[in-house]
């Protein structure tokens, strides 16, 4: 296992520089250029703009400048935020913990519809109940998460006025309240990232379910007297979360532009807003370096998918 | 030839004219029939249909223009002047939906053809050739699958946004760069479809025989194996077509796609989130519009699924 471990880290580690070699080739071939306002200004001498560019190494050949990057990005070197005079790295790691919890809550939310529901329409298919999950998990899969985030606001905060709908960090309550508040105002965005990775979960684990089910070593696990629960939940469940996890591990890079857009709207302070506000404030070194931590998330998060498959399959990490 | 025999062979080839008719349509009619047995594809495909007519059409008829500004209407509901309502500036929502969900509709459709281009040349060249190309493609295909999307494409909205606008104007050089950006980085899942295709079709005996009669590569490629792979790719092409469209929704959606002045339903719904309290329905249809064009276009995905898959057995 620990074999298995160090090789998936070691498989990790080019994935990275493959992204950063992505997101450096566009900022390269971007247009404009880091020292534009200096070079309208005339009041900037030629001579001193030319000091400037060598002194930060903007001259020399860009598969260096691709190294000195990506190393002092590796060292937790990001530079500084244009807007707030912030180091970009104080500044993500204040907002990245906000993220992680409602990201992480979602998928907790999500797996908790999907897995009952999806076990359920799975052993009872065509079934009243799985005809009525299968079509609100379509329903759920194609609803954007911008338009439920709108609808949950109208409804429960609008119409009903029972939750908040702006997310405050600066909550003056103290002791249980502050906890009651905080509860309460992250209900809305787990529940609208949450529901929508559970719709497209759900279908995972049916159909994942429904190939096992029918399997025989399910008939011989039924056969030899084992109850219905131990033969579904050892048995069956753990073969088909291999496929889920695997399709779950794909969808990703997709969970986080559900949280960019969550965070936007119901302006929860993680990093996806402050990706936003930077990009609508020209603020380069965040928006590059909150891409990069973006990635990283994704490389680690398949890495956990690559444990998981571990421990549920023991044959691959002999392999 | 004697004239009553002609006559006899024109009478034999009349009646097998319509058999050899039905038989040269019958992979596309099966096809179509089997698209008929899922029940909410084919109203998924009817509602699809309603919606690219009236967003065709719709401005021919009704022509209230979407710029119109009138403050004495502004944000009012559903009436028989508007009958979607205003927006803050008293602008008709109809006129402004039919216009941009042209837009919308168009963004999806451009780029998931570039999508299944790029995806189909990636995935049939990996999986022809082998070896080593095949190698570096697919680690290539997994890189980008490792690519956190949004993100990167505010970033490429946000560093190449000016340039493309001050080339091609402001309408096309935002429409040319998010369907760029969206079309190339949804290629990834087409491109493993099609490798995965080729891999088992270069080994059957058709694609043998064409070989041993001499076809070169690209003709093998082109008239043998492709037409064979293409049923996976028409359905991941059609989901590309609902992702595209919610792509392009959230770009707008967080103010960074299309400008004010080219109303896609993502924008209008930007427009609409801070008036939510007193204006529910300027966010309520644009909302709806995207979310039944992405429902009806998912429904015909798996329809054609189901209807494209010989494997599986339809009663």
């Amino acid at each position: 296992m620990s074999k298995y471990l160090v090789r998936r880290v070691l498989i990790a580690i080019p994935v990275l520089a493959g992204i950063s070699l992505v997101l450096f080739t566009v900022l390269a071939l971007a247009p404009g250029d880091p020292f534009e306002e200096l070079a309208t200004n005339p009041n900037v001498p030629p001579e001193v703009r030319a000091n400037l560019r060598h002194q930060f190494g903007l001259d020399d050949p860009i598969p260096v400048r691709y190294v000195r990057w990506f190393t002092s990005m590796i060292k937790g070197d990001w530079g500084f935020s244009f807007v707030s005079r912030v180091d970009v790295g104080t500044l993500i790691m204040q907002r990245l913990p906000t993220t992680l919890w409602v990201l992480g809550l979602a998928q907790v939310l999500g797996l908790a519809v999907a897995l009952p529901v999806g076990i359920l329409a799975a052993r009872r298919p065509y079934s009243i109940f799985d005809q009525i999950s299968t079509t609100l998990a379509f329903v759920g899969f194609s609803l954007p998460t911008f338009f439920t985030g709108i609808l949950f606001i109208l409804f429960f905060s609008i119409y009903l006025d029972w939750l908040p709908f702006i997310y405050r960090a600066d909550i003056s309550a103290t002791g249980w309240r502050w906890y009651w508040e905080n509860a309460r105002q992250a209900i809305m965005p787990v529940a609208v990232l949450g529901l929508a990775q559970g719709a497209s979960m759900t279908r995972f684990v049916r159909s994942a379910m429904l190939e096992v089910i029918r399997l025989d070593y399910i008939n011989t696990a039924r056969s030899k007297g084992l109850s219905e629960k131990v033969t579904i939940w050892k048995h069956a469940v753990r073969n088909a979360m291999i496929p889920v996890v695997t399709l779950v591990a794909l969808q990703i890079p997709g969970i986080f532009t559900g949280a960019v857009i969550t965070e936007q709207i119901f302006r929860v302070p993680g990093i996806g807003s402050l990706l936003i506000t930077s990009i609508l404030a020209n603020d380069t070194p965040v928006i590059m370096a909150i891409t990069f931590v973006f990635s990283c998330l994704v490389v680690l998060f398949n890495l956990v998918a690559d444990l998981l498959y571990g421990w549920l399959d023991p044959r691959i990490s002999l392999r | 030839m004697t004239p009553p025999n002609g006559a006899a062979s024109e009478a034999v080839a009349h009646a097998l004219a319509p058999a050899r008719a039905r038989r040269t349509a019958s992979l596309w009619s099966e096809g179509w029939r089997r698209f008929r047995k899922h029940r909410l594809a084919t109203f998924g495909a009817a509602a699809l249909a309603v919606m690219v007519i009236a967003v065709a059409a719709g401005p021919l008829v009704y022509r209230v223009p979407i710029d119109e500004i009138d403050f004495r209407a502004k944000l009012k509901g559903p009436s028989r002047a508007h009958p979607l309502g205003t927006d803050d500036l008293g602008q008709d929502l109809l006129a402004r939906m039919l216009y941009g969900g042209r837009i919308s509709l168009a963004v999806g459709v451009t780029a998931m053809l570039i999508a299944i281009t790029v995806g189909t040349v990636v995935g049939a060249t990996a999986g022809h050739l082998g070896g080593a190309s095949d190698h570096v493609l697919m680690r290539l295909t997994d890189l980008f699958l490792c690519l956190p999307q949004l993100p990167l494409l505010l970033l490429l909205v946000y560093l190449f946004r000016d340039t493309l606008k001050n080339v091609l104007g402001p309408e096309m050089g935002v429409f040319v760069l998010v369907v760029i950006v969206i079309g190339g980085l949804r290629w990834m899942p087409v491109a493993r479809l099609v490798r995965a295709q080729f891999l088992s079709l270069r080994e059957k005996e058709f694609v043998e025989a064409a070989r041993s009669l001499g076809a070169p590569p690209l003709r093998q490629v082109i008239r043998h194996i492709l037409p064979n792979a293409v049923g996976p790719v028409i359905v991941a092409g059609t989901i590309d077509v609902a992702a595209a469209i919610l792509a392009e929704s959230s770009l707008s959606f967080l103010g960074l796609g299309f400008p004010p002045d080219i109303p896609t339903w993502g924008r209008i719904l930007f427009d609409a989130k801070d008036n939510l309290d007193f204006a529910p329905h300027w966010a309520i249809f644009p909302g709806t519009a995207i979310f039944l064009t992405v429902l009806s276009i998912n429904y015909i995905g798996d329809g054609l699924r189901d209807a494209l898959d010989p494997r599986k057995v339809l009663s």
